[in-house]
């Protein structure tokens, strides 16, 4: 499963884009969430406040109870600020 | 039409080509955002943006653009239409979004350019890094940009 970055998420995890295999037990995008905060104090950091993060997978947007499967592009971004 | 682009546009000559050639467009409603050189709303002794970067999704972001596009499009009886986003880093001053809509009457045009930009400030994948006299800063969403997209959404309901 191929993670995106994006703003402050990228810079507080260091790194823009990542291949990752999480446990079989993580079904939902919450769950990724859950799993990703475990792996280093950066990614604990980056998704402490999770009202301030918004996901999309493979490209539009969803919420936590989005289910997931193998090959899925996610994206942890901020709210955004274009325009 | 979307473009998503790092280089600057031609307001003038954008226009140019969405009327090109039409006898049918009554009116066409353009907006322009450029960069500010102050952070939020200018008040004496706040920090002054010298530069910002825009960041984007790329994929993402025409995907998002375009379903904005097709929901005013849905809408609003509109003749043609178009969005220009810029990223990459432009300093105050600089262009950074056009959005221009063109109908038979100027109420849609009007209407769909403003709904056009709200939608597209809490929709679209952007995000703002400040580069201000207290240094970088990533520029936070604003309850006022999502109360002012919100409203197309009551006007649904209705």
């Amino acid at each position: 499963m191929k993670i995106l970055y994006f703003a402050w998420l990228r810079s507080k995890v260091g790194i823009g884009e990542e291949a990752v295999t999480p446990p079989a037990e993580v079904k939902t995008v919450g769950a990724l969430l859950d799993w990703l905060a475990t792996r280093g104090p950066k990614y604990a950091a980056a998704l402490a406040n999770r009202s301030i993060v918004r996901v999309a997978v493979n490209q539009e947007y969803v919420g936590g109870d989005q289910p997931l499967k193998d090959g899925d592009e996610v994206a942890l971004f901020p709210p955004v600020t274009g325009g | 039409m979307i473009k998503v682009q790092r280089e600057d546009f031609d307001v003038g000559a954008e226009i140019e080509r969405l009327t090109a050639g039409r006898h049918d467009i009554g009116g066409v409603a353009t907006f322009i955002g450029l960069v500010r050189e102050f952070v939020g709303s200018a008040g004496v002794g706040d920090a002054k943006v010298g530069a910002m970067t825009l960041e984007h999704y790329p994929g993402m972001t025409e995907k998002q653009l375009a379903a904005i596009e097709a929901e005013a499009r849905q809408r609003w009886p509109l003749v043609a239409t178009l969005i220009v986003h810029r990223y990459g880093r432009l300093e105050p001053g600089e262009r950074i979004v056009f959005v221009a809509t063109a109908s038979a009457h100027r109420q849609a045009a009007l209407e769909a350019c403003a709904f056009l930009i709200d939608w597209l400030k809490t929709k679209a994948p952007f995000w703002k890094l400040e580069e201000t006299t207290a240094g970088e800063q990533w520029v936070a969403a604003r309850d006022s940009d999502a109360a002012a997209a919100s409203r197309w959404v009551k006007k649904v309901a209705e």
